[in-house]
């Protein structure tokens, strides 16, 4: 019975988003349009992150360098010749790239798939050991990647980035491409895939000395995300219309590592919440970067104010509120009724809804 | 290549290797005693360099009052840091002991790009290390040697202290055993703070040397020597005081060597010790004089 109203509350409530979104996409204004889709790529970042860290404990801190890969990869592929032509003034652009144009939705894909590939040349040696080799691995990962985007001119022209890459991405593309993202990374927690993936976070050798084979569902857990954050990765690209190797510092990484650990280590529903969220008060905090004029009185902006401020709350999370906003629980709808059933009684529920 | 350009090359490629070696050091014992990668290591480099900035340009100190005063500052902050971010951190699982040290990283960069602005600023050296040297037909800049000399002498030292001392014992039994060293009595809470400060006081000589070497700061200086030296830390052996030296020296030879015969690959200099590292895992995972460990359950 249960299973079967949440399933329909499911559908209806996907279905009412979706029409949500379609009028959203209609009537609102463009700069809010903006924050959300925003919201909903560093969204993904956070749930693939999530995916490897929260739920297989496995620190990698790659994410810069697959969004890298991601971004110039369908950049390249959804620009038209003649955007590129114009582009690749110092060296020509090599020819196999030159007349590809493809739509959209394809070139995300394959963004995806030659994200995994890449990612895998760092992922195979990383994870074949046990230790803390993966985060330093996947930062210099990151490394080479800006370094090759910045020598490789024919292929990426460089520093100079590419300039007019067109806005394919709004507001029904990233959330649907979230929630397609969302799906695929619940349903694989949630399968016997998932569970060895905990014990591997819970124990390496418990699980190992249960039967479970650590590499296959790490390198499980780092394709999935990996395929992800290349995806999330072209929609920013398509959304932002310009991007050069700057774009994706490793200060990337970071910000994603603060905004899942805010969001919770394991929770899905936290990663989406604290993505938004974050996106949508660095946008309110925006003031105390500019001037302020009061009459006569000019108060100077701060500029990088709003990263320190997020860096101060991260770590206030991290040492005093290590569970972040929603610990490992879900949003799930049997916990929404018995939080409205019982609204006073649920702080000795907290946790125990699962 | 001729043998003066050799020499050349190899001078410069042994300075590099010496600042690698100096901060991986800080790497290694933290990683030793903590088997934690301390994220925040290189922003230390950078902090170092950046008060050596102001001691000099705003407050017009001579030298050899700036470099000790930028290293006890660097030191302080380091001991800072344990204390509040890594310490009480200690008993949870070790993801969050990560997670706290991209935090303090993320923080100190963001806190320096506010503080010291984003702008890159031109480090000037002081006269004696930017004088010129004949030695034989090999012509060298000063700070060549300076800094190859004062990494032997920082390393001997510290050789000295984790071998001769009480601390350097107490720091030995903690990295083999935590919890069997607080139960004879050593206090432990006490000894990982000195090899932070050290750890730390290292990373600030390193960064002094290492804008003297580039004289150009910026606040995310620091992540490129921080990761690199990491790498020299692991390919000497993770957690050994004298794999971190010999990793720094090999890598630092290298990395200018690989340049100065194919100097069509000078682009790609940056990104080879990360390529070194993949082969390393691959291949020698516990770097030139690890030690395979016995995985405790």
């Amino acid at each position: 019975m249960a299973a079967k109203r949440n399933l329909y509350l499911t559908l209806v409530a996907i279905t009412v988003v979706a029409i949500l979104l379609w009028f959203a996409q209609e009537n609102l204004n463009p700069y809010y349009q903006r924050i959300l889709t925003l919201s909903a790529i560093y969204s993904m970042f956070a749930v693939t992150f999530n995916l490897i860290f929260g739920y297989t404990g496995q620190f990698s801190l790659g994410h810069a360098g697959f969004a890298a890969v991601g971004a110039y990869v369908t950049a390249l592929l959804t620009m038209s010749p003649a955007q590129k032509v114009a582009n690749f003034f110092l060296q020509p652009i090599v020819p196999f790239l030159r007349d590809v144009e493809l739509p959209f939705l394809p070139a995300l894909l394959i963004g995806g798939f030659v994200t995994v590939l890449v990612s895998l040349i760092v992922g195979v040696p990383a994870l074949r050991l046990r230790g803390d080799y993966l985060a330093i691995a996947t930062l210099g990962f990151s490394e080479i990647i800006r370094v090759l985007l910045v020598n490789l001119q024919p292929l990426t022209n460089g520093a100079l980035g590419l300039k007019g890459i067109p806005s394919n991405t709004n507001l029904l593309y990233a959330w649907g491409m979230l929630g397609f993202c969302v799906f695929v990374c619940k349903r694989l927690v949630d399968s016997s895939y998932g569970r060895a993936m905990k014990s591997v976070r819970d124990d390496e050798v418990a699980a190992e000395a249960l039967g479970v084979n650590l590499f296959k569902h790490k390198i499980l857990a780092y394709i999935v995300s990996s395929f992800f954050a290349g995806i999330a990765g072209g929609l920013l690209a398509n959304l932002i219309s310009t991007i050069d190797p700057k774009v994706f510092y490793y200060t990337l990484a970071y910000q994603i590592v603060g905004i899942t650990v805010m969001g919770g280590m394991g929770s899905l529903t936290g990663s989406i919440i604290s993505a938004s969220l974050y996106t949508i008060f660095l946008e309110l905090l925006r003031p105390i970067e500019s001037q302020i004029n009061i009459g006569s009185l000019q108060i100077p902006g701060i500029p990088g104010m709003r990263m320190v401020i997020f860096s101060v709350l991260l770590l206030v999370v991290i040492l005093f509120y290590r569970k972040g906003l929603m610990g490992d629980t879900e949003f799930t709808w049997d916990a929404l009724f018995r939080f409205l059933r019982k609204p006073k009684g649920r702080n000795d529920q907290e946790g125990k809804v699962a | 290549m001729t043998f003066e350009a050799f020499m050349q090359n190899l001078m410069n490629g042994v300075s590099l290797g010496s600042l690698y070696a100096m901060i991986a050091i800080g790497y290694t014992m933290v990683y030793g005693i903590l088997r934690l990668i301390n994220f925040a290591h290189g922003d230390l480099v950078m902090l170092g360099a950046y008060w050596v900035f102001y001691g000099v340009a705003i407050f017009q100190l001579p030298w050899w009052v700036t470099f000790p005063i930028a290293i006890l500052l660097t030191t302080l902050v380091g001991i800072i840091i344990e204390r509040s971010a890594y310490k009480p951190l200690r008993n949870y699982p070790r993801i969050n002991l990560f997670a706290a040290a991209v935090g303090v990283s993320f923080l100190l960069e963001n806190l320096a790009i506010v503080i010291f602005g984003g702008r890159p600023k031109a480090f000037s050296r002081p006269g004696f290390l930017d004088s010129q040297i004949k030695i034989g037909n090999v012509t060298l800049v000063s700070y060549t040697l300076i800094i190859i000399v004062t990494a032997i002498i920082l390393c001997a030292l510290l050789i000295y202290i984790i071998n001769r001392t009480k601390v350097g014992m107490a720091m030995r039994a903690i990295s083999k055993d935590l919890e069997t060293t607080s139960l004879m009595g050593i206090n432990i809470n006490h000894i990982i703070t000195i090899a932070f400060a050290i750890g730390s006081a290292l990373a600030a000589a390193g960064g002094i040397l290492w804008a003297v070497k580039f004289p150009q700061l910026n606040p995310l200086m620091g992540m490129a020597p921080g990761l690199k030296a990491f790498i020299a830390a692991v390919l000497g052996g993770i957690g050994n005081v004298w794999g971190a030296m010999i990793g720094g020296l090999l890598l630092g030879v290298v990395e200018i060597m690989l340049v100065a015969l194919f100097p069509t690959m000078a682009g790609y200099r940056d990104a080879f010790a990360y390529a070194i590292l993949i082969l390393l895992l691959l291949f020698k995972p516990t770097g030139i004089m690890g030690e395979v460990q016995a995985e405790k359950v």
